[in-house]
Parts: structure tokens; sequence; C-alpha cells
């Protein structure tokens, strides 16, 4: 490398590309010798435990969200429509079933029928999604139930009882799950294979927090949105195995070399911002433009948190107790991640200090209630109690009929103005 | 004269149900001055822990088109149910002033953030979630759900200063086991004689039950039972339905008074909370696991409860031929995530069964029903054709 020349640059990319890429192939491969696969989803897939089994994992929103980038998703949702699905539900949802129903073919590959489905609570729609293909395909459908954060206040930390409490149904659950994945693979549990997997965990969960914490420097060296989205996708699908590991020693390396030559995610970083909710994926470059042209760049991203199902809150997995140890870290990670998404003002608060953040953007999107419902009032208490500027703006996320370009406009131009406003009086 | 006192009863309750300052609440802590009044959302709350503290459970479930929404919409997204803005407005606006706790329940995305939203709101009541078991079928599920009711009982205990004992609890469980029994009874006229009470007063009966002390229901409910039951109606030539889509957000009255004016509503899901439990509770030994035993083994079914027993599109063809339904309306709330999703299930189940159905959107909120009286009218004149 010569001084200041990137001798990294692209390498996140192009191996993100072939991770993936050899994510369909296995996927569509699996599909086409009938071998079981298991459908889960982001927040919570339990990996550690489906891939003792071999098990290849078919992600349904990483899915959608790929064909909402490519600008397909709305095939899929008009023949969800067409099948009786309403306009106003979850629109990765639909997607998915658009797919099933046209006979699951992806633009990437053969989304294949799922042997079995493991799905958490971490998003009740989940449940209802995996109850659409417990219809279609008989399939065995394992909820692993995850109990939440109790009490008004929301500061994490449960009482010793109810901690207790917790642990045992959620480690009750996991040996229900072992003997339910036993069933349908015919394979037996082996238990050092799960402690394997669990040490790539805790390796991944320490690269994850590194990478996250890059974006701490001025400029920041990544887009917690465009390329978060990355990082979060390969930390589901490669959750626990080597080539995922592999892929976040890669990013980490480009992203410290552009720290050190001072390179950030945009040309010009004039605004740091934080999004909470999702971004809008039909509409990716469209949303992503709306915010670079002001000099914003997205240096924290919520989804970067919650959709890993705790990866980034330092999963440490003791592997001389697996099961015990899977179930504690749930709870002490997975559990933030899911309660935080609607009691997260504290949460945020912090992240926007950590990150000198100027402004938060929440954006609401009608698909997700889960992560909506409670956004304006979030917005609201932050700035009345901790002076926190924060945008809302609605769309959503894989569909484009409920994308108002020019409202949207209007509404990010007024805030950026604002925050411009505020820096000159800070200023004075 | 008794059908005088009937029309009182059921007018009593009707009004009791749009009255957004819950009257029957205020009564109650007049006359019990330093009780505690303690709301919780739908679908169900094991509401004889209240009761066994001396305290008084409601059932707060939104309101009626008669409410102005005029704060909640600003804290809450546009892509949101009404009955969770307009359960907020009630309680921003005062109507709810009294309440000491809320309780939500993770039964939706949408009301997960209830929680939330009220701890963030509201600092003069504690706004506590109760969690049941998503895997009502894992043998851990009983016991973490006999653990979250004694964390209950904890909260209640501390709201209320009473101590909620085995004996206190047991006793509750009668009174609620009665009155479960009584809505039973209401629900076998309905479907046995259904031109005896219409949709619009049994529903108002039943939903009385939720605002007033269940003591007072239960007399209500022994007054009304044997008074419809000596009605003096003929059967008419009307379809029988069943309604489906009410387990959360409700209809409005006029809605179902639409409804009812074509059809026989001969069972529905309306207010399901209030009668979750399907049988008598023996308190035994332990009443707290009782309860918790029969939340997970005797209760009823919902779109936002999930039990692989219990495939709702079986539970809900049960509900359709228990009531000898020849049709069924399936509904749902407007931007109601769970209720729009199982609409389809219903939907296919009644085709592959060759039950003729009319797929309806409501809301609380509505103020206009012609396009719902065109649409009833047409399906049930359609039905009627057929079955001539
Ligand atoms: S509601 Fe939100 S979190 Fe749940 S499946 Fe849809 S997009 Fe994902
Ligand atoms: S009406 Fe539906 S979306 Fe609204 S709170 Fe009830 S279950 Fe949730």
């Amino acid at each position: 490398m010569t001084e200041n020349q990137p001798s990294m640059a692209g390498a996140t990319r192009t191996q993100s590309r072939q991770l993936m890429d050899g994510w369909w192939k296995d996927l569509t491969d699996a599909d086409a010798a009938g071998r079981p696969v298991a459908n889960v989803f982001v927040m919570g897939s339990i990996a550690e435990i489906l891939r003792v089994f071999d098990l290849p994992m078919s992600f349904p929103e990483v899915a959608a969200l790929q064909t909402a980038v490519r600008g397909r998703s709305m095939d899929f949702l008009l023949a969800a429509e067409d099948y009786g699905y309403s306009p106003d539900i979850c629109g990765y949802v639909k997607v998915d079933a658009g797919l099933h129903i046209t006979g699951r073919n992806h633009p990437q590959g053969k989304l294949p029928k799922p042997a079995i489905v493991v799905a958490t609570n971490m998003c009740n729609t989940y449940i209802k999604w995996a109850e659409i293909w417990e219809r279609m395909y008989e399939c065995p459908v394992f909820v692993l139930d995850l109990p939440g954060w109790r009490g008004s206040g929301f500061e994490y930390g449960l009482d010793g009882a109810t901690f207790e409490s917790d642990r045992r149904y959620v480690e009750g659950q996991l040996r229900e799950l072992i003997t339910v994945c036993e069933e349908v693979t015919g394979l037996e549990f082996d238990i050092d294979k799960l402690r394997e997997i669990m040490l790539e965990v805790n390796r991944m969960s320490g690269l994850y927090q590194e990478i996250i914490a890059l974006n701490e420097n001025r400029p920041a060296p990544f887009n917690a949105v465009t390329e978060g989205i990355n990082y979060m996708g390969i930390a589901n699908a490669f959750r626990g195995s080597p080539e995922g590991n592999l892929f976040m020693e890669t990013a980490l390396a480009e992203l410290r070399e552009r720290v050190a030559l001072g390179q950030g995610a945009i040309a010009e970083e004039k605004f740091r911002l934080m999004l909470v909710g999702t971004a809008c994926y039909s509409n990716f470059r469209d949303f992503n433009r709306l915010f670079e042209q002001w000099g914003g760049s997205f240096v924290a991203s919520e989804y970067m948190s919650y959709a890993g199902g705790g990866i980034d809150r330092g999963i440490q997995y003791d592997v001389s107790r697996p099961l015990e140890s899977l179930a504690e870290q749930i709870l002490v990670t997975a559990q933030p991640s899911m309660s935080g998404i609607f009691h997260s003002h504290d949460w945020l608060a912090q992240q926007f200090e950590r990150f000198s953040v100027d402004g938060i953007c929440f954006h609401g999107v009608k698909s997700c209630r889960t992560t909506s419902t409670g956004l304006p009032d979030t917005r609201e208490w932050l700035f009345k109690n901790m002076d926190i500027p924060g945008l809302f703006i609605q769309s959503d996320l894989v569909d484009s009929r409920l994308w108002a370009e020019a409202q949207l406009k209007n509404r990010v131009d007024a805030f950026f103005e604002s925050l411009e406003s505020r820096r000159a009086l800070a200023g004075r | 004269m008794a059908d005088e006192e009937l029309g009182d009863i059921f007018e009593e309750c009707r009004a009791l149900a749009e009255d957004h300052d819950f009257p029957a609440a205020r009564r109650w802590l007049e006359e019990n001055p330093g009780g505690k009044v303690i709301g919780h959302f739908q679908v169900y709350f094991p509401e004889e822990i209240i009761h066994a503290a001396g305290a008084l459970p409601i059932k707060v479930s939104g309101g009626s088109s008669g409410l102005q929404i005029r704060s909640a919409d600003a804290r809450i997204a546009a892509f949101v149910c009404s009955i969770l803005r307009s359960s907020l407005e009630m309680k921003m606006a005062g109507h709810l002033d009294f309440l000491s706790m809320f309780v939500t329940h993770p039964i939706c995305d949408a009301a997960r953030h209830c929680g939330g939203v009220w701890a963030r709101n509201f600092d003069d009541i504690s706004s506590q979630i109760l969690y049941y078991p998503h895997n009502p079928t894992s043998a851990y599920a009983l016991q973490y759900l006999t653990d979250e009711y004694r964390r209950m009982v904890s909260a209640v205990e501390e709201i209320t200063g009473t101590k909620v004992t085995d004996e206190a609890l047991a006793a509750s469980i009668e009174v609620f086991n009665e009155n479960r029994r009584l809505l039973r009874d209401l629900y076998r006229i309905k479907r046995e004689t259904p031109w005896l009470v219409t949709t619009v007063e049994a529903y108002s009966l039943t939903r009385a039950a939720g605002l007033m002390p269940r003591e007072d229901h239960n007399d209500l409910m022994r007054r009304a039972l044997p008074l419809i039951v000596a009605r003096d109606a003929k059967p008419q030539d009307r379809v029988r339905v069943v309604f489906e889509g009410g387990f959360c957000e409700q209809p409005a009255f006029d809605m179902l008074a639409v409804i009812q004016d074509a059809c026989y509503i001969v069972d529905d899901d309306l207010m399901i909370g209030l009668r979750w439990i399907t049988e008598d509770v023996v308190a035994g030994d332990d009443p707290l696991t009782a309860l918790a035993k029969a939340y997970v083994e005797s209760s009823s079914y919902s779109p936002v409860q999930r039990d692989e027993r219990k495939p709702k599109e079986t539970m809900f063809l049960e509900r359709v031929r228990g009531a000898n339904a020849e049709a069924a309306i399936v509904g749902a709330a407007k931007m109601c995530e769970p209720g729009l999703e199982e609409q389809v299930g219903y939907s296919r189940a009644l085709d592959d069964e060759g039950i003729p159905h009319l797929i309806m959107e409501f809301e609380e909120k509505m103020t206009g029903f012609e396009q719902v009286r065109m649409e009833v009218e047409t399906f049930a004149e359609s039905l009627l054709f057929e079955f001539a």
C-alpha cells in the first residue's frame, strides 16, 4: 500500500457478495435435493442450535428486502394482495407469501420450502408469518418464547426471581427445540459441535461490536444504513460460522484503514445522524440521497442492534455449560434488544452521546408496527426531556406505493435547516 | 313490565359502554374511598388477582365514535389501529384519571408499545406488562405463567397495600366463575334461540362485565337471563351467521345493529377476553396455579394467541358448526396486523368447507354504515335465495 492509498477498498463488498451468492446457492441446492431447510427470522434465529443439525437457514426478511432493493418487491406484494392479503399488513410477510404463491422463484435463487420454522416473539408478526407456512406446508413451527422487560421504569435488569423464571423457561424451550430438530433431521444432537458454534458467535459478537465502535470516529467510516445492512445480513446468515467471522475481520480491516486515511462514509460529513426504525428498501437510494445531499451521514442505526437479536451487545457464552449459558445470554442480550424497541428512549439517548449525533431520523414504516408504533412518542420524549432533535417521517420497507418523495424531501430539508440554525445558535 | 325491566338493563349496559368516563368505576370509588382501580388492556387478564386485593379491575378497550382524538395521534404512528389511540386518548384527556395501574400485554406488535408509551407519558400510575406464553405447549409454560401471575400479585399488592391470600383468590375465582357461567348461558341462548336477544343487547350485557364490579354484573345477569328466556318473540326467516374479528378492537354498536337487521348473529368473538376461560376454574390448594392452568388448558382462541393444539381455523369452524350457522362474517379492525392476517386463513378455511362468508373491515370510530348495510343485505339475500 502506498501512503494514503487504500488497499482494502471494496474487499468487504466483494466478500459479502460471494457469501450471499453462496448462501442462495445452498438454499437452491437444498431445495433441489429435498434436504430440510429451516425458516428463521433475524431477531432470534437460534442459529447456534440449527447449525448443529446442519440445517440451512432461510431468512425470509432478508429475501424480501433483497427483492425490494432489486426493484422486484411489487410483483410479489401484488400477488399476495390478489390472494387476499390486506394492503395494511407487513410488506415482508406479503413479499414472502407472494413468492410462495407464485412458485418460490426469488431473483437470487430458489426459495426453499421449510421443513421446520423457528420463530421467536421478538416480533409478534413472526408468529403469524410462521402460521402461513404451517398452513401451506404443514411443517412444524417452534415458537421460542422470550420474556421481555417488566415494570414501568424499563431500566434493564430483572430481579433475581424473574430472571430465574425466565431462564428456566428459555432453557426448557431450547431443550424442546433440540428434540424437534432431531426429529426433523434424523440427526442426534452433538453438544461439542454446539460449543464450537458458540465460540464462533462469541468471536463474531466481539468483531461486530468493534465495527460499530469505529463509527465513533469523525468522520464515521461507514454508513450505518447502507453498509450496516450488509454487516447485519452476514451476521444473521453466517452467525456461528468461520466464514462469517472472516467477513467481519475483512470489514473491520477495511474500516480501520478508512479511519487511518480519514475517509468517511460520505464525501463531506456535515451532520452525524442516527436512524431509528428501518430504511425504505424499495427506494433505498432515494432514501439515502435525501440525507446525503445535506452532508448527513448515518453514523448509527438502531437496526444494527435489534436485527441481530443481541449480537451487538457482547455475547459471551460459557461453553462449559452450553445450554444454560445460551439461555442466559439470550436473556442478557436478545431480551434487551427486543424490549429496547418498545422502550428505546434511554438507549437512544446513550447512543446519541456515544456517536456524537446531531439529530435522529425516526422513520416509521407502515409494514412494521414492531419498530414504528411508538416512534412519534419517543421522538417527543427525547426532545422534551433531553433536547435531542428528531425528525419523524413515514413510508414503507418494500412498498414503493408509499414513497412520497416530495413530501419526504420537504420534511427532511426542514429538519436539516433546523439543525443548521441550532448549530448557528450554539456557535454564537 | 318484564320487557321494560329488560330494556332498562340493556340500556344501562350500553350507556356504560359508551360513556368514556367510566361512571360505574367512579361510583365504586365514591363508595370505597381509598379503593384502587386497575385497568387492563385487551384481550384477557386474570381479573381475579385484582379482585382478591379488594381493588376494581376494569377493561380498557378503546372508545366509541364519540371520543375526539386530540393528543394521542401525535404519540402513535399513523398506520396503527384505533383502539390503541383511543385508549391512550382516554388517559391523556382525563377520562381514566382514576386508574392506579394499567397493565398491557404483548398481544401484537402495536400493543407492545403501549407499555413504553404509557410509562413515558404518565408518571402518576404504574404501567405494567404481563406476559403470556406464546409457546403454551412447552412443558415449562405453565410454571412461567404462574410466575408471571405471582409477579402481578406483588405489583397489585404494592398498589393496594392488601395481601392477596389464597382464600381471597379462591373466593374471587368463584365470583368470576359465576360470571363466566352466566355469559356462557347468554351465548347458549344466542345460539339456540337468537330471536330472543339481539346482538346489540347481548353485546351490551357482555361488555358491561368489564366496566363494573363483577358482583353487580352477576346480579344484572341473574335478573336479565330469565327475562330474556321468557320473552315472547317468534323466530324469523333470517340467515344464521357467526361474526368473527371482535377479539380486540370492537366494532361500533351501530354496525352490529346494521348486521342484526339482516342476520341472526348466533355466535361471535366480541370481547372474547371476558369469556376466555371456557370452564369453571377449580381453585384447589393453589388458586394461582389453577388460574394459570386455565389459561393454558381451558381457554378460547384468537389471532393473537398461538397454541398449536388449537389451530385457529379449526377452532373457528367449530364455532361456526357449534352454532349451527349457515355463514360467517369475517371482520378485522382496520390496521390490525394479526386480525387481517387471520382473515385470510379463515376465509380459505371457509372456502374449503363451502361455507359462504363476507369479509369486512371495521373501525371502532366508524359512523357511516350505509356501505356495511348494503353489503350485509346483499350477502344475506343471496343466502336466503340460495337456501330457499
Ligand atoms: S412487522 Fe417488522 S419486524 Fe415484524 S416481520 Fe414485519 S418488518 Fe419484520
Ligand atoms: S386491534 Fe389488532 S393491532 Fe390493534 S391492539 Fe388489538 S390486536 Fe393489536
